[in-house]
């Protein structure tokens, strides 16, 4: 049923795959993180825009996301932008994923008293002075643990990459399972290499949590 | 058996932690006795009540309801901890009404009162419909029977409440602080039907309260708990108008001071 | 968002299809991207009973169950929760059989998302039923009524309410995922977008009608879902009167 020889085999190949998957994570995140802010501050700065965006995001979060990576990679394109497979997809999963941190982000700023815009006002601050000096700083860490879930989110979400092709993990597994037709091994290590990473991260943004609750 | 009272706390203890809440508690109550428990906050007084409605699991001791034991039963002589069949047998004798009224959001007024008469006695709806809207009619609301709790004032709740927990056909009818959570000019109408279920009803009553006035119009006996433990007891005339204990004279002059 | 905004984003999707199938360049593709449509919902629909059951079972037994059975619970939770829909859809489909079981793809796939949305519906059931507050089971032993009796006449309803505005996410999740079920060869809406895409390069039409096809579904799901909500909550929000 289960080969040690072959699993020993192709673990270093998956290994190298994992690596892509990771680097698909955090290039991803680091779109959704800071595009989603971009979002939440128009719909905060700009009432007028926030129904644009509103919409977006709604839009964005109830197509698949499979469809949005085929949308990037194929008709992007047809635009005269030509990505290749791993910057497209990588670009969709970041979209996807601004969409559910504008609203993480939104939720942290309607989280800050009204007391204290009306401070700062009563100060003669900015606006912008207040966004980032006040308002910015108190918004943004209740919502980390937040916008930790939603990373491993992302994170379980990149084999979908693999329908364009990239060679993260799953798609290389299926290719080792392809040429040897054992699929048994490589399937299972990668559900597991999740599980394992997703249980971890899982338990870290717990502890952030209450480290957080604690300040 | 009926020479016994229909409450006893034997050597009775609860502790949370390190924390004693109730130390070695002996209390009779008999038969009909209406008894009030007044003292500080965290004196134990709502423990008693809430162990007595098995809320509550106790850490030492015995509670007898009705000449038998409730936290335990009778096995080759010998008492042992009781199942949850037993204590579902005791427990029917007993009804409470809460602080904070506790009715069932999602069922109106009448629904409320015929739950536990349909699924716990297996009365046929008919029959229990009948029994609420008497009750309803005794609490003063026929009128409110189809609303649901969110329409009731907070006074409404807790007739509504009272009239639920009557609708078991309790022995026994616990009141915990039922009329704090009220709007001071919603209490009155809420002791108003506490006053009549005691004329009209066979019950025992056994009630915590901070309404003084009612406490020593209403009851047969009065009990003063300090730091878990019965300081004083007695006639309400007594306790009010001649407490020997000093501690339960400094806490009846800081109550009578502050209301 | 409320509904009549909601039903103005639905009505306004479905105008758009309309028009756009007007142009025979976009008409083209309407029977076969309709055709698996249908198949996208029936899958979406016995998911999301396989979930709804799944999801009642197991947080039921991690909440009551004796303790090789809440461990059972919390491993089927946290297995499908840690990895994501497509290991699982994956696994069912390519393992399975070197196991000596075959299933059918369409079955993989109901069985793979059902799984999948129940382990998070899971944890929805059981915070909605640890949120009942306290006072609602005191009650309830007040008035000696059983454990089961409990549950299932007072602390289930109320769940049920806290739990429809979680479980209306998670059949949206469950609609947007079985677009997976194209990677196991079923002949969904995705599937038919590629298949369409290869055989003509006329990407954008393709993928503009099933983008809109999709978010058409899933608004259907969302109204459907606040409707169930105001229902459910007339009793319990129902404003004061006195």
């Amino acid at each position: 049923m289960w080969d040690w020889t072959f699993t020993f085999e192709i673990l270093p190949v998956l290994a190298r795959a994992a690596i892509m998957t990771i680097e698909a994570t955090a290039l991803g995140f680091a779109i959704a993180a800071t595009l989603g802010l971009v979002l939440a501050s128009i719909r905060l700065a700009f009432p007028a825009a926030g129904v644009v965006v509103t919409v977006l995001v709604e839009l964005i979060r109830s197509t698949p996301l499979l469809i949005q990576i085929f949308f990037l990679y194929f008709v992007l394109p047809k635009a005269g932008i030509v990505l290749d497979a791993f910057t497209a997809g990588v670009a969709a999963i970041g979209v996807h994923y601004a969409a559910y941190c504008s609203e993480v982000y939104r939720a942290g700023f309607e989280n800050v008293p009204r007391g204290q815009w009306e401070a700062s006002i009563a100060l003669n601050l900015s606006p912008w002075n207040t966004f980032k000096d006040i308002i910015l700083p108190q918004a943004l860490p209740p919502v980390v643990p937040a916008l930790g879930n939603y990373l491993i989110a992302l994170f379980k979400e990149t084999p979908l990459l693999s329908a364009i092709a990239v060679l993260e993990l799953m798609q290389t597994a299926k290719n080792i399972g392809s040429e040897t037709f054992r699929y048994t091994e490589p399937v299972t290590l990668v559900g597991v290499f999740f599980l394992v990473m997703s249980l971890v991260s899982a338990g870290m943004v717990r502890m952030l949590e209450s480290w957080l609750q604690r300040r | 058996m009926n020479d016994m009272p229909m409450v006893r706390f034997e050597n009775v203890s609860k502790r949370y932690g390190p924390l004693t809440v109730l130390d070695n508690l002996n209390l009779d109550i008999g038969r009909g006795e209406k008894v009030s428990i007044i003292g500080p906050s965290g004196s134990g007084k709502t423990t008693v009540l809430r162990m007595l409605m098995t809320l509550e699991a106790i850490n030492d001791g015995v509670l007898w309801v009705d000449g038998e034991p409730m936290t335990h039963m009778m096995q080759n002589g010998k008492l042992v901890p009781a199942t949850i069949k037993h204590i579902r047998r005791i427990r029917a004798k007993i009804g409470m009404v809460f602080q904070s009224f506790n009715l069932f959001p999602h069922m109106t007024a009448m629904g409320n009162c015929i739950e536990a008469p349909i699924t716990v006695l297996g009365m046929k709806r008919s029959e229990a419909e009948e029994r609420a809207a008497e009750l309803l009619d005794m609490v003063g609301l026929s009128a409110k029977k189809d609303h649901y709790p969110s329409q009731l004032s907070g006074g409404q709740q807790q007739r509504v409440a009272i009239a639920r927990a009557l609708a078991m056909r309790p022995k026994i009818m616990l009141f915990d602080e039922v009329t704090s959570a009220l709007d001071p000019e919603l209490v009155g109408e809420v002791l108003q039907v506490i006053r009549k279920i005691g004329r009209e009803h066979d019950l025992t009553m056994l009630m915590v309260t901070h309404q003084m006035g009612f406490a020593k119009e209403f009851s047969d006996r009065v009990c003063f708990f300090y730091q878990g433990k019965i300081c004083e007891q007695g006639a309400p005339a007594e306790i009010f108008g001649n407490p020997k204990n000093e501690r339960t004279r400094q806490f009846l002059n800081a109550v009578l001071e502050a209301g | 968002m409320w509904i009549r905004m909601l039903t103005a984003m639905l009505a306004a999707t479905l105008l758009l299809i309309a028009l756009l199938s007007a142009n025979p360049e976009y008409r083209l593709f309407m029977p076969g991207l309709l055709e698996g449509a249908v198949l996208t919902v029936e899958i979406t629909l016995l998911g999301a009973v396989l979930a709804v059951f799944m999801a009642l079972i197991a947080a039921l037994a991690k909440l009551y169950g004796p303790l090789p059975i809440r461990w059972l619970s919390t491993t089927y939770i946290e297995i499908f929760r840690g990895t994501s829909a497509l290991v699982q859809l994956f696994w069912l489909y390519f393992v399975l059989p070197q196991f000596g079981i075959f299933l059918d793809a369409f079955l993989v796939a109901v069985l793979a998302l059902g799984l999948n949305i129940g382990a998070y519906g899971a944890e929805v059931v059981r915070g909605a039923i640890v949120s009942v507050a306290r006072g609602q089971w005191e009650a309830s032993i007040a008035l000696n009524m059983s454990k089961a009796q409990m549950l299932r006449r007072i602390i289930l309803p109320q769940a049920f309410t806290a739990m429809i505005p979680p479980w209306g996410n998670l059949f949206i999740e469950l609609v947007k995922s079985t677009s997976l079920v194209s990677l196991i060869t079923l002949a969904d809406l995705t599937f038919k977008a590629q298949q369409m895409n290869q055989s003509t390069l006329k990407t954008v039409p393709v993928f503009t009608l099933v983008l809109l096809i999709y978010l058409a579904i899933s608004l259907t799901v969302t109204i459907a879902m606040r409707l169930l909500e105001q229902r459910t909550s007339r009793g319990l929000t129902r404003g004061r009167v006195a």
